[in-house]
């Protein structure tokens, strides 16, 4: 009982650390809305698929900023993807660093892209890290 | 997914059980969007990508009603497949982006998508989709009245001569009031149809071919109406129509190669733009006007109709409800509009059919009657039914609407929704002027109801939808009886069913390249079972009963049967959608094969109608007159509006052939 109490509170101040350090924005509560006893894991399902897709992702465009000359309408394309994938699950920095990113392209700013994409890779990293935490603690409260 | 077609319990519960198909590479979002509609309380199947998606759309045709993609897709390009669903399915496709650019809102609205949504895709964005399903289903509901009715009612009254299709006076007049109708609702399109009023050609899928094979031959370049006539030595068609055919087919080519014609849809959205039939726009104008001047038709009806346009959610543009009390459409309880098809069966369960899968449509007979008429261009009779004054009046201002919008020829294939045709809104012109009020009513109704839905099920009018049908049948003008109306209110929920069904029948055409949907939907039509038809009369009898409106009762009965054929399940669809997309009356091109429909389906309609003098009793549609025979199935609206001609004349009188409209005083209707 206390435990769980004592769970239930790390569980919210990391769950509130996560928005307060605009790692995540209003999307997040929304996935938690749609979570009900029919899908009472949704928000991890989500998390979970979303960072199955984008780690694979990440790797894609690491080796398109390896080419040179750098074809930035491809990187567009996969930078486009990514930030899809990472608005639907609230992922504000992250999400900020792709449409960053997208701009650099356009504007054929290769050393901008590289420079982005290391914070983005920064950020989504940390992200991932403390949204799996989050997950742990979750389950362990059952 | 949702396969339900055959339950045709939507209604209530609409738009619970909505069948969504959601497109899209990312898992993430698909989960999301997934559990998003099933909140919502839709039915969901989701895909990620789009050659599977276009599979499933095509092996279950009616499968759903409506598509959600993204834009960016790693094997197709999300519009791509918006046209292409817009085209072979005529389904709405709703694209979803998280680039909010508006060139690429504007590529969206150019080829077709009835909404866009900006990624992350919120669910209350989500509840609203249903709407796209029953804007289209209502318009090509108005297509196929457009289209069916060339005359209006309030035209005078043809004589029964189905030759005697082309009366530019006709037109003109129809034109006229069928303007005021479009430019209050301002129905977009179709202007061209008030020139032509001809009865309806229906462009079946071996005639575009043979057209198709004759321009080419030609070269597109030397390919005029006159020379293409003759190689195709196609006996009874004439050089307007070729002409107006080709005046989209190469708007459609146009589109193809990159230059969106005024639309920017599929050809067949050109089509219905402006519909080259005439009878589209012209009859949906008219059909409203005669049907509302009989006043018969009951907001209701129209707005079943309209309902009934929706399930087609011919993707035509702007066209609003008709005046047709919007509200009608959804008023679904009484009307089930079955998102699917199969409603047939339920029509005579003596519920107003909901033609609209899932959509619940109010139409009453007078609605399919509507639908009818716009599907076919009855020609004279159309105007004539309406014409003769319906008592009610109130009805009338219904009718006018639904005449209105429906002649989109697109009801086929528009790209983004591909109506398909849909009953010409024709329906709504009362054809039988005769003092079948019944009839005018089931006009009125129809046309009011078809016009935004489409298949509403026009009780009442169901008279009127008979009328469109013979054209030149002859309703029998006086001696319409009325009173069996049930039956015909019965008959217009089939055809508001109807209008749901073309959904479905988009589904089936398959354009071939594009252009062809629409013609493939008629083929489609012409291929579905007959029995659907009569199904629907039954259902149709039914909704007469419960409409009773007074005279309608013979009306009524028939718009069941039109509706019956055009839309009884997807091939009612089809059905519908060849008339609505040709906007031709079936009439005219069925001259000589089964479309003879139209009269046959006057005649049918009233043996019918006779029947249901008596009482609306579906099963006499059915099992009379409804056969199939009488409408073929590709003519889905115009076999309904034949049919209910028929039933009428035979109601009104005897013979089945007898269909002069003497009785009637068409062009008395007031419109």
């Amino acid at each position: 009982m206390e435990r769980n109490q004592q769970l239930r509170r790390q569980l919210a101040s990391m769950r509130q650390s996560l928005f307060d350090q605009g790692h995540l924005d209003e999307q997040f509560i929304l996935l938690e809305e749609l979570q009900d006893d029919a899908n009472p894991n949704f928000v991890e399902e989500v998390v979970t698929l979303h960072y199955r897709d984008s780690a694979r992702l990440i790797t894609t465009i690491e080796r398109a900023l390896e080419k040179s000359p750098l074809d930035f309408n491809k990187l567009d394309g996969y930078m486009h993807q990514f930030k899809g994938s990472s608005t639907s699950i609230g992922a504000k920095k992250v999400k900020a660093e792709s449409t960053q990113f997208r701009e650099y392209c356009e504007a054929g700013n290769g050393e901008g892209c590289l420079k982005t994409f290391q914070l983005l890779k920064r950020d989504y990293a940390t992200l991932r890290r403390k949204l799996e935490a989050y997950f742990q603690v979750l389950l362990c409260m059952g | 997914m949702s396969t339900a077609s055959s339950s045709v319990t939507v209604s209530d519960q609409f738009p619970a059980g909505l069948r969504v198909l959601v497109v899209d590479d990312d898992p993430t979002c698909l989960r999301i969007l997934e559990k998003m509609l099933g909140t919502c309380l839709y039915e969901v199947t989701k895909c990620n990508r789009a050659e599977i998606a276009l599979d499933m759309l095509r092996t279950n045709k009616n499968g759903y009603d409506i598509v959600i993609s993204d834009v960016h897709m790693p094997d197709m390009d999300g519009f791509k497949l918006l046209e292409q669903v817009g085209l072979e399915m005529d389904l709405p496709v709703i694209m979803m982006s998280a680039d909010d650019s508006k060139q690429v809102v504007m590529k969206g609205v150019t080829h077709g998508a009835c909404d866009y949504l900006i990624k992350p895709v919120r669910i209350e964005a989500l509840k609203n989709i249903w709407q796209h399903v029953v804007r289209k289903r209502k318009n090509e509901w108005k297509d196929l009245e457009q289209s069916g009715s060339v005359e209006e009612g309030d035209r005078q009254p043809k004589p029964s001569e189905e030759a005697d299709y082309s009366s530019s006076a006709n037109e003109g007049n129809w034109r006229t009031s069928k303007r005021r109708k479009d430019e209050e609702e301002e129905i977009e399109e179709r202007d061209d149809t008030s020139t032509l009023k001809k009865p309806r050609v229906v462009w079946s899928v071996e005639l575009h071919q043979q057209f198709v094979s004759a321009v080419n031959q030609l070269g597109i370049d030397k390919a005029v109406p006159k020379k293409i006539l003759e190689l195709m030595n196609v006996p009874g068609l004439t050089r307007e129509n070729v002409a107006s055919h080709l005046q989209k087919y190469r708007l459609y080519l146009r589109r193809l190669s990159g230059v969106s014609p005024h639309q920017g849809n599929s050809f067949i959205s050109s089509h219905s733009q402006e519909p080259p039939y005439g009878s589209l726009s012209s009859l949906s104008g008219l059909d409203f006007q005669t049907l509302a001047a009989t006043g018969q038709i009951p907001a209701q009806s129209l707005a079943t109709l309209q309902a009934a346009g929706l399930a087609r959610s011919a993707a035509k543009p702007g066209l609003p409800m008709p005046l047709v009390d919007q509200r009608n459409i959804f008023s679904f309880d009484n009307q089930k509009l079955r998102f699917g098809e199969g409603q047939p069966q339920h029509m005579s369960s003596g519920k107003q059919m909901n033609l609209l899968h899932g959509i619940p449509t109010t139409m009453d007979s007078k609605q399919l009657v509507n639908l009818h008429h716009s599907a076919q261009s009855l020609g004279s009779l159309n105007m004539q039914a309406s014409a003769h004054g319906n008592p009610s009046g109130q009805s009338s201002p219904l009718l006018m609407q639904m005449a209105q919008p429906q002649s989109r020829g697109q009801i086929l294939t528009e790209t983004s929704g591909g109506q398909v045709p849909r009953l010409p809104t024709s329906v709504g012109h009362p054809i039988l002027s005769n003092g079948a009020a019944g009839a005018m009513l089931a006009i009125n109704g129809i046309g009011e109801n078809s016009r935004g839905t489409g298949y509403n099920s026009v009780s009442q009018t169901s008279s009127v939808l008979n009328f469109p049908l013979n054209h030149s049948a002859e309703l029998p003008g006086n001696s319409f009886p009325l009173g069996s109306t049930p039956g015909i209110s019965a008959g217009m929920s089939t055809l508001t069913t109807k209008g749901g069904f073309q959904e479905e029948i988009n589904s089936d055409i398959k354009g071939s390249g594009g252009f062809m949907p629409s013609y493939d939907i008629f083929n489609d039509l012409q291929q579905h079972k007959p029995h659907n038809w009569e199904l629907q009369n039954v259902g149709f009898a039914f909704d007469a009963s419960q409409h009773s409106n007074s005279l309608q009762a013979s009306v009524d009965v028939t718009p069941s049967v039109l509706v019956n054929q055009g839309y009884s399940s997807s091939q009612r669809n089809v059905q519908n959608s060849n008339v609505s997309a040709m906007g031709k009356p079936i009439f005219s091109v069925g001259e000589g094969s089964e479309h003879g429909i139209a009269l046959n389906v006057g005649q049918h309609l009233n043996s019918l109608l006779v029947d249901n003098s008596t009482r609306v009793k579906s099963e006499r549609v059915t099992d009379t007159s409804c056969q199939p025979t009488l409408l073929p199935q590709h003519f889905g609206q115009e076999d309904l509006m034949s049919a209910i001609l028929k039933q009428q004349q035979d109601g009104l009188g005897p013979a089945e052939n007898d269909f002069e409209f003497d009785g009637y005083s068409l062009d008395n209707i007031p419109v």
